[in-house]
């Protein structure tokens, strides 16, 4: 069921959310998280459509909160409230309120969201585009203790990496990491297979695809090699090459669904490493709930690598990862300079 | 996870990696059947869909029918896309497919036995599988010695280097006499530790969150005792009558089907003390030091029943009695119904009942652990306040509904001081989603890992046998089974069985 409010408050929001829940004769409340989603008119329905997909594993009040831009100086000073409150089948599992600010109350959302939190459940903002630099230090990014955004989306991926590893907080995550999950874990459970001292790493994928970056700096930082990132026309990542003495462990993707792993010595397997939807990533992302440490050392390892490129990003005295840059093959000319990751 | 601990991309910190098994490969008898083709092969693609196995994986199948390798992987793919529980994903299913065999041949077949030692070492080179292989015995268990028999002669179930698995299926042996027979055989040939008795009831989330409720939170534990629980009912209801399955059932009977496993499995978990840690060995102590303080009744007559269901109308269905089923003897006494009183000797449980109740053609599906409370014992309203009020109860629902139920008194709103039950509801989070891992799934990925947890080791089951097998012998003695009309909630014994004890029946 769904019911519209205009120019309303956080108070009428709430009893409009019990009395709909009364009315479909479902009081109770089985829901385990309270999802924030901070979006824009284009992006809502999709991160909609997406946190309702999720909900089915993790029943959740999901509250939208779109800033609707104002075009006028008038309607600058006029704060106003709509919101759109759905329970039932209209809102996958759990509750949906649709909340559009409008004037001066864009600047104040966290004032709107305060009081529709669940109870005593954990809190998860969600901006699916269009991050604020400082997650933990926004008004509506301080309400979560799970802050999740999508580097992907960003103008200039490479960049925002390096904000957010300047930037990080405890419970900060970001989707182009998720993305990763299935290569890491192949990526691990090949070398459980095969206990070989690996040389150094390629890591091969489209430009502009944070995941590339943030997968080639868990490399360097876990295996302590000298890690190279090489840009291919995609789709997303295509190659990881983990170089040893005894040949190539490599795992190679072309088509973005079912990749082939090489092993010395071993036939060569497929893999099925298909890309997950948004849907997907944000129920990964929702099941574990705690800061995620390993996300962080990769992050900020890389810090040190995109200061060393010589980029805009802000780098902190990371001084023990001190740069010594392996080479990039001359044998990959790419229309931009590959990137290089190293290690110590 | 294989052997090697040092793997630097591993970190404990590092959650979101799942846990892979390494290597290795599955080899199914009896690949034609219905659990073959209903729960193991779309575990196994869900597995493979989760990116849970190993890349190389592999599936042999071994049965009388005569199958080339491609008519095998048609029908493992036909039972995939109609019985799995995961979205078809066609790039899934080429990674699987590269790793299909297929053995044909009997059990007394040694050139068969012959073919898929060949076929093993082929595919340790074709895949990759290292060697690491686990025999799936989906065949009845009186071929379980001349396939385990037949492993060891063609030098299968052992390998140097790598490791060889045996999975059975219950039962287990129809009373003590034959599981130590049945553990016997199939120790002989593989040890103690590599032998998985699969019971798919420990494989549900919702058994597995039995020890979560009662060890990581500290609101049940305290009152998880004889000073407030007044009795616990545990219940596994089926509303099928036994259908094809006339050959297997007859003689065989609920509480030999289901109350020596599952639902004596249940018990356990309920009424374990704490162990020390998760590790198996630590966990399969405290299970057997409950089994073992489990006491039967003096008078077996008066706390224990057994029924068989009577031809009646069930949910808008006419349904035939036991003894009228295709195949069943008419003077058959297998019961169909069983229900019994088992109390537990220690000092948390001492006095404490627990009615454990099994049927077919019952009034609905659905297997729970009611723990039951005692009465407050003063009740300060007026004589009448609390007349609706009955006693406090947790019900962890184990199936279909996944979940725990919390009754307790409430006051109906009103001017009026009057009291009465109320039920709070946790429906399982993961229950949710579709995407709720199967039993199947969950014990074929811990197979391959070589994890044990969520199995029942052979002095358990042989336990379990020890408390059953006075019961049977007193029912083949005295009387006979007792008849309730299908689609109820059994026989009338069974209620006075429980009236006895000034107590009743929940209906689940």
């Amino acid at each position: 069921m769904k019911i519209d409010l205009t120019e309303t408050t956080s108070s009428k929001i709430n009893a409009a959310l019990v009395q709909a829940r009364r009315d479909i004769g479902t009081p109770a409340i089985g829901m385990v998280l309270t999802l924030v989603i901070v979006t824009d008119e284009e992006n809502a329905y999709d991160a909609l459509k997406s946190a309702n997909d999720a909900s089915h594993e993790h029943p959740s009040r999901i509250v939208v909160v779109i800033k609707r831009v104002s075009r006028s100086a008038r309607s600058r000073r006029d704060a106003r409230l709509d919101a759109e409150v759905r329970v039932g089948a209209d809102a996958g599992t759990g509750e949906t309120v649709v909340l559009r600010l409008h004037g001066e109350l864009v600047d104040h959302a966290q004032s709107v969201v305060l009081p529709l939190l669940l109870p005593d459940a954990p809190v998860v903002v969600w901006w699916p585009d269009g991050a604020p630099s400082d997650l933990a230090g926004d008004p509506l990014g301080a309400l979560g203790q799970r802050r999740i955004s999508d580097t992907y989306a960003c103008e200039n991926p490479q960049q925002a990496l390096g904000q957010r590893a300047a930037a990080y907080a405890p419970g900060d995550t970001d989707l182009s990491w998720t993305r990763i999950t299935p290569w890491r874990s192949m990526l691990a459970a090949a070398l459980d297979q095969q206990s070989v001292k690996v040389a150094s790493v390629v890591v091969e994928g489209e430009d502009e695809n944070p995941s590339c970056e943030l997968l080639a700096m868990w490399l360097a930082d876990r295996l302590q090699v000298p890690v190279r990132r090489t840009i291919s026309a995609g789709p997303g990542l295509t190659s990881v090459r983990l170089e040893t003495k005894d040949g190539d462990i490599v795992l190679d993707r072309a088509d973005g669904a079912l990749a082939t792993l090489c092993m010395p010595g071993q036939p060569d397997r497929a893999v099925a490493l298909k890309r997950r939807d948004t849907a997907e990533l944000l129920a990964e992302e929702l099941r574990r709930l705690d800061p995620d440490n390993t996300f962080e050392a990769a992050l900020k390892f890389g810090v040190a690598k995109l200061a060393a490129e010589g980029s805009a990003a802000p780098a902190p005295a990371e001084t023990e990862a001190a740069p010594a840059a392996a080479e990039a093959p001359a044998a990959k000319p790419a229309a931009k300079p590959a990137k290089k990751a190293s290690a110590k | 996870m294989s052997v090697n601990g040092a793997n630097p991309l591993r970190d404990a910190q590092d959650r979101r990696l799942p846990r892979i098994a390494g290597p290795s490969g599955l080899v199914i008898f009896g690949v034609t059947g219905d659990l073959s083709r209903k729960k193991l092969m779309p575990a196994i693609y869900d597995l493979a869909n989760r990116g849970l196995l190993p890349p190389g994986f592999s599936l042999i199948g071994f049965a009388r029918r005569e199958w080339e390798h491609e008519d095998f992987a048609q029908e493992v793919y036909e039972a995939v896309k109609q019985h799995s529980r995961t979205p078809f994903r066609e790039e899934v299913w080429q990674q699987l497919v590269q790793g299909c065999r297929f053995v044909q041949g009997d059990f007394d077949d040694d050139a068969a036995f012959e073919t898929l030692k060949s076929t093993i070492d082929d595919l340790d080179k074709a895949q990759g599988t290292g060697g690491n292989f686990a025999f799936y015995l989906s065949v009845p268990p009186k071929f379980f010695p001349k396939v385990v028999q037949q492993l060891k002669n063609h030098g299968l179930a052992q390998k140097e280097g790598s490791w060889r698995r045996a999975v059975i299926e219950k039962p287990f042996g129809h009373d003590l006499k034959s599981a130590e027979e049945l553990n016997k055989v199939v120790h002989e040939v593989f040890p103690r530790d590599e032998v998985f008795r699969i019971d798919h009831y420990l494989g549900k989330e919702t058994v597995q969150n039995i020890l979560a409720l009662r060890f990581a939170n500290t609101m049940f534990e305290p009152i998880w005792n004889r000073s407030y629980v007044d009795h616990v009912q545990i219940t596994m209801a089926e509303d099928i009558g036994i259908g094809g399955r006339a050959g297997y059932y007859d003689g065989i009977g609920a509480a030999r089907d289901v109350i020596q496993n599952h639902l004596l499995q249940l018990l356990a978990l309920t009424a374990m003390e704490e162990p020390g840690s998760f590790h198996p060995k630590a966990l399969v102590a405290e299970k057997l030091k409950v089994l073992t303080a489990v006491e039967l009744p003096e008078d077996l007559g008066k706390h224990t029943v057994r029924g068989q269901y009577s031809a009646a109308w069930q949910g808008g269905e006419k349904v035939v009695g036991y003894l009228e089923e295709d195949g069943i003897d008419p003077k058959s006494k297998t019961d169909t119904y069983a229900a019994i009183r088992l109390e537990i000797n220690n000092r948390r449980w001492a006095g404490v009942p627990f009615y454990l109740r099994t049927g077919k053609r019952l009034g609905r599906r659905v297997t729970e652990i009611a723990v039951v409370f005692k009465r407050a014992p003063y009740l300060p309203f007026e004589s009448g306040a609390t007349e609706e009020l009955g006693q406090n109860a947790l019900v962890i629902r184990v199936q279909p509904d996944e979940g725990i139920t919390v009754r307790f008194g409430s006051k109906v709103p009103g001017t009026s001081m009057e009291v009465r039950d109320v039920t709070m509801d946790f429906a399982y989070g993961e229950s949710f989603t579709e995407s709720s891992p199967e039993a199947y799934e969950r014990l074929i990925l811990d197979v391959l890992l070589g994890d044990a947890n969520l199995f029942p080791r052979h002095q358990e089951v042989e336990l379990s046998w020890n408390i059953l097998d006075p019961i049977e012998e007193y029912w083949d003695k005295h009387g006979k089974p007792a008849q309730y009309p299908a689609g109820t909630w059994g026989p009338i014994e069974a209620d006075e069985m429980l009236a006895r004890d000034g107590r009743s029946w929940r209906r689940p």
